[in-house]
This record gives C-alpha cells, sequence and structure tokens, in this order.
C-alpha cells in the first residue's frame, strides 16, 4: 500500500470512526462505510488538509470510494 | 439553568450597547468570552469591567481576511470555540429611491456576508467537536420591512434565511442555529429620537417602553445553554410586541 493509501485510510477511520479492516480500496464512503453527505465534504476537507491541495467540487463529486481519493490524491497532491 | 461554566464564546459588535449587554451576561453566567469590535480602547474598557476569563480580539468586519481569520484567533485564545454570537451591525440608512451603492454594499458586507464568512470558519471545529452555538442577532425590519432600511432589512432577513439553511445542514453535528430578534432598544440610537417621536414608537409597543440590552442578553444565553439543544432555526423575537410573528 502507498503512502498516500496509508494517510488517506487513517484520515477515513479517523472521521468516521469505523474499523480500519473495513476500509478497503473498493470501500464506499457513504454505501459501506455509513457517511452522511457532511461527513463526504469533512473528508474532502481533511484531505485538502493533510495533502495541500484543493479538491474543487467537480472533482470532490467523484471521489465515492476509498481509492477514488488515494487515486486522486496520488494524482494531485503537492506533497506526497 | 444555563450555566455556561467552561463553555467558551465569541461576541462581535461587543462594543454596542446590546453586544456588550451579550458578552456580560454570557460571562456572568460563567462563560469565557472573547469580544470583538474596531474600537480597541472601548473593548479593552469592558475586558477590564469583566475582570477574568475574557480575551479582546478587535477585528474590522469589512475586511474578508480579519472576518476569516477571528473564530480562528477566537479558539487558539479560548481553547476552543462554542458558542458565537454574530451581533456586529452597521446602518446606512436612506430611502431606496436615492440609495448608493455604497450603502447597500456596506451594511449587506458586515450584517450579512461577515456572518456567513464567521459562520463557515467556526463550523470546522464545532463539526469536530460534535457541538456548537451559532446566534445571529438579527432585527425586527428584518420581518417587516421599514422605510428607509431596504438594506439593512435585507440583511437582516438574510441571516434568518442563512441560519435555517444551515441549521438544517449541521443539526446531526449537535449544533444549532438560531436569531434573535430585537425591536427597539435603548440605546444612543432611540436615545436621539425626540419626544414626539419617541411617543410616536411606543404607540405601536404593547409593553409601552423599549427594551433594555439585558433583555437581549438574557435570549442569547438561554439559545447558548445545554437547555436550548432542541431548538434550531428559530428566530426569538425580543421586542415588546411590536411585531407577533
Amino acid at each position: 500500500m502507498s503512502d498516500i493509501a496509508e494517510r488517506v485510510k487513517k484520515i477515513v477511520v479517523e472521521h468516521l470512526g469505523v474499523d480500519a479492516e473495513k476500509v478497503t480500496e473498493n470501500a464506499s464512503f457513504i454505501d459501506d462505510l455509513g457517511a452522511d453527505s457532511l461527513d463526504t465534504v469533512e473528508l474532502v476537507m481533511a484531505f485538502e488538509e493533510e495533502f495541500g491541495v484543493e479538491i474543487p467540487d467537480d472533482a470532490a463529486e467523484t471521489i465515492l470510494t476509498v481509492g477514488d481519493a488515494t487515486k486522486f490524491l496520488e494524482k494531485n497532491a503537492a506533497q506526497a | 439553568m444555563f450555566d455556561l461554566t467552561g463553555r467558551t464564546a465569541l461576541v462581535t459588535g461587543a462594543t454596542g450597547g446590546i453586544g456588550g449587554a451579550i458578552a456580560r451576561a454570557l460571562h456572568g453566567q460563567g462563560a469565557t468570552v472573547a469580544i470583538s469590535g474596531t474600537r480597541a480602547e472601548a473593548l479593552q474598557q469592558l475586558a477590564d469591567e469583566l475582570g477574568e476569563r475574557v480575551h479582546v480580539l478587535p477585528a474590522n468586519l469589512k475586511d474578508a481576511a480579519s472576518v476569516d481569520a477571528l473564530p480562528g484567533q477566537a479558539e487558539a485564545a479560548l481553547g476552543g470555540l462554542d458558542v458565537l454570537v454574530h451581533n456586529a451591525g452597521i446602518t446606512r440608512d436612506n430611502l431606496f429611491l436615492r440609495m448608493k451603492d455604497e450603502e447597500w454594499a456596506d451594511v449587506i458586507q458586515v450584517n450579512l456576508t461577515a456572518g456567513f464568512r464567521l459562520y463557515r470558519a467556526a463550523l470546522k471545529g464545532m463539526m469536530k467537536r460534535r457541538r456548537g452555538r451559532l446566534i445571529g442577532i438579527t432585527s425586527v425590519v428584518g420581518v417587516t420591512g421599514n422605510p428607509g432600511q431596504g438594506n439593512y432589512a435585507a440583511s437582516k432577513a438574510g441571516l434568518i434565511g442563512m441560519s435555517k439553511s444551515l441549521a438544517a445542514e449541521v443539526a446531526s453535528r449537535g449544533i444549532t442555529v438560531n436569531c434573535i430578534a430585537p425591536g427597539f432598544i435603548e440605546s444612543p440610537m432611540t436615545d436621539a429620537l425626540n419626544e414626539k417621536q419617541k411617543e410616536a414608537s411606543l404607540a405601536h409597543i404593547p409593553l409601552g417602553r423599549f427594551g433594555q440590552g439585558a433583555e437581549v442578553a438574557a435570549a442569547a444565553v438561554y439559545l447558548a445553554s445545554d437547555e436550548a439543544a432542541y431548538v434550531t432555526g428559530h428566530t426569538l423575537q425580543v421586542n415588546g410586541g411590536i411585531a407577533m410573528v
């Protein structure tokens, strides 16, 4: 698992209060991890803070799973 | 009831009559308060009066960057932020036909846009802590309208609509968003009215007198308290019955 994937997983575990083993690449924030729409906004803001990157709204809408977040950040993160 | 011991609060416009009363009342219930306003000397005077558990944070709410920074400064000074009272407000009265763009923009900027920015900045921490009280001081004219105050009434009505929308968004996080709408409150502004004007105003107030800042502050204490946990998206009218809405 990449460093970015590790950090994404850590943030998701902390923010949603879910077990780490549930946070798999294909896990959907809303369907599998019990997030509501406000949680997903909080997650996006936490990613922005952790990785020093701005995630525009249209990009945020495409980040539905843990893997989506990792992929986006691997492509765009300023401080990988 | 309404004990605020251990709670932290930021009050904007704290040098005004109502803002000062709110700061005193929250402090009196045990809260640690950060008082903000444009006049540093007047803030310091209030801080000296309150003694302990008070921090002075001068800020100009016309300046976007200083508005954005204010809740963070309060959190740093207070060690958290449980209650934010957006009380700061200005008037630039004029008849609609004569109203200048600047008169419109200044009032919207301070009364409404600064509220939006303060709330947005304060929410981050409140959402993490799963607790918060956002209280906007609006006005009876935001509901009734008032000739010569198209800009002011719009800003105050805007605050009510904004608060209701936000209340629905963040309710699940233990954060409530409410407004207080004062009517005529004794202040330098009402002192300036002549007897005839005073009589004319009082004729419309069922309780037959102007209100006191402390009576508005009592509403703020209630909305800030744990006891008001089930009240959100509400506008509490403190107006002597001048408008029963």
